[in-house]
């Protein structure tokens, strides 16, 4: 598989309603969150630490999200955070958002199918 | 190597990693442990896929990435950290840092209250602020500074020898300032009115100093901490007058006037209580809050000489005589006492080992203005001492003064030229100035005990 490089951008701006995705299943800890975002993506995003801790703390500025250190049996004591109503509304909002986004990308892209590789844009639109 | 001694030296790689993580201001104690387990989580799954603990520690490591990206970017999620704040209780990630701080704040609170306490009293036995306004006024600094030495002392455990010292020091006080028979409008009363504050806080730089009051580093402390002091009494009291002037404003609007209470209760209590409470303040905010003294130094040293180089160029053009009247040696006292200051907080916040620079060369350039300045009023007044009017212990007091500050001056000037020549290293210059303050000490003690009587109680 071709590796493909996300851009910086696009990471900060999927990081909210991805984390908030996950945190909705259930909730969990940093590591574990990295380590589900790393599988899913099957390596492509690649978050760092700076990245999603400083992001699970604005969360809990915001209300989004609280927090609890708790030990699980036969386990470290860990930072656990867990999704509250407020984020759920948000979460919502965002998913919204994302599939407007999403909706529109597919539709343009859908089209542009129709004529072909994307790479040969520049020459029909010439032709 | 044993599963035992990997694990220990894991450990220990740990526990380095984490001193460097909690040198960063951006980063909590609280973020240090979940970075770590974030970090042990990492350690825990490349042993589990093949590593050795060694190996998987610093690929763990290497992959959280650099510790300055890192704390950049908790940085921009908590910008409030990089500003230094004052924790007055608790929250300092130490218990033991915690309960001291609550300790101190219980001990400031009931010194305070003492404080408080004592500006009272004497009202009980029928001595009011506006009868007995010449008592007060020589007294107040015997009502708050003797609870500020107490604070202090108890801070730093004193032993009983310097608590012994330090009682019977005030006691003196209190006698010099009382037992005199002097008129309430006579000269002897203002001047020991200014000279036993002097006195006084010079003790409590002694309950400071505690036990080490022979080295010059604490001395300089006690100069850090005098500075600090004042400008937070400053800040203190101007809060205070915005609060008086709401609280007389608005229950005036309601038709009570609150006259008395703003000036026997608000104004006394608040003022003793704000001379123990900046105490406690600058002894709690010591290494957090940069000390604000020698910035205020910085600003104000190419200023004051430019000022006085102006005034000297302007005596010398237009020759005229500086003239002399009865309170003009007071001011050009408080002028050397502005440039002494402004050369102490400029000495409390150098390094001593720097090389002299263009810092050193202004302040040169102050001190000798100054003194040039000094100099010529001092001609002026030479004959004016013997004149009809005698001396008086206004005008012994301001000589004396005059005198003191002169000599200190012109051996700091001294001192600082041959360090700006190399000729002597800068501590020369910061051990005379501590070596000094005895002698302000003695001065004020002798105009208070001993002027009384000399100039018969005039």
């Amino acid at each position: 598989m071709r590796s493909v490089k996300v851009a910086k951008d696009l990471v900060a701006a999927s990081a909210t309603p991805m984390v908030l995705g996950i945190l909705a299943e259930d909730a969990s800890y940093g590591y574990a969150i990295l380590r589900r975002i790393n599988e899913l993506s099957g390596g492509e995003l690649d978050w760092t630490e700076g990245l999603l801790y400083p992001l699970l703390h604005r969360l809990e500025r915001l209300g989004y999200v609280e927090s609890s250190w708790q030990s699980v049996t036969g386990e470290r004591r860990r930072k656990y955070y867990r999704i509250t109503d407020k984020g759920l509304a948000e979460l919502a909002e965002q998913r919204r958002q994302w599939d407007t986004v999403v909706d529109v990308l597919k539709e343009i892209w859908l089209g542009l199918g129709d004529r072909g590789p994307l790479t040969a844009i520049p020459l029909e639109g010439r032709a | 190597m044993t599963a035992r001694e990997d694990q220990d030296k894991l450990e220990a790689q740990f526990a380095q990693w984490r001193q460097y993580v909690q040198r960063r201001r951006e980063l909590l104690p609280s973020d240090a442990d979940e970075l770590e387990d974030h970090l042990r989580g990492s350690v825990d799954e490349l042993v589990a896929a093949g590593l050795s603990p060694d190996e998987a520690f610093l690929v763990a490591v290497k992959r959280m990435g650099s510790l300055d990206e890192l704390s950049r970017e908790f940085a921009r999620e908590h910008s409030e950290r990089l500003w230094k704040q004052l924790v007055l209780t608790g929250e300092t990630g130490s218990p033991v840092a915690d309960t001291r701080s609550r300790r101190d704040l219980w001990a400031m609170v009931i010194c305070a209250a003492g404080a408080v306490a004592s500006v009272k009293a004497p009202a009980l036995f029928g001595l009011s602020f506006e009868d007995d306004s010449s008592f007060y006024a020589r007294n107040f600094t015997l009502f708050a500074l003797p609870w500020l030495a107490a604070f202090l002392a108890w801070r730093r455990q004193a032993r009983r020898p310097l608590i012994g010292i330090l009682v019977a020091l005030f006691a003196l006080g209190a006698v010099a300032g009382n037992a005199y028979p002097l008129a309430d409008k006579s000269q002897s009363v203002v001047v020991t009115s200014i000279h036993l504050p002097i006195a006084l806080w010079l003790v409590v730089g002694l309950a400071y100093v505690a036990d080490d009051w022979r080295s010059s580093r604490r001395r300089m402390d006690f100069i850090r901490f005098t500075g600090e002091w004042f400008i937070y009494f400053v800040l203190m009291a101007l809060g205070g007058g915005v609060l008086s002037a709401f609280l007389f404003n608005t229950f005036k609007a309601i038709g009570i006037v609150p006259e008395e209470f703003i000036s026997h209760w608000l104004l006394p209590c608040g003022a003793t209580a704000a001379v123990v409470v900046a105490g406690w303040l600058v002894e709690a905010k010591q290494s957090v809050v940069e000390n604000i003294a020698p910035v205020l130094t910085r600003l104000f040293t190419p200023l004051f000489t430019a000022a006085l180089l102006a005034f000297l160029v302007a005596v010398v053009w237009t020759s005229h005589g500086i003239d002399v009247e009865r309170e003009a040696l007071i001011l050009f006292d408080l002028l050397l006492v502005v440039v002494l200051g402004l050369l102490l907080y400029s000495l409390s916040a150098r390094d001593p080992l720097a090389p002299p620079g263009l810092f050193d060369k202004l302040q040169l350039a102050l001190v000798v203005s100054a003194l040039a300045i000094d100099v010529l009023v001092l001609l002026e007044i030479a004959g004016r001492i013997t004149d009809e009017y005698g001396s008086t212990p206004n005008r012994a007091a301001a000589l004396g003064e005059n005198v003191i500050l002169l000599v200190n001056l012109a051996w700091s000037a001294w001192l600082l030229l041959t360090f700006i020549r190399r000729r002597t290293p800068f501590a020369a210059l910061e051990r005379w100035q501590t070596g000094y303050l005895p002698v302000y000490a003695a001065w004020a003690w002798i105009v208070v005990l001993v002027f009384p009587p000399l100039f018969s109680y005039v």
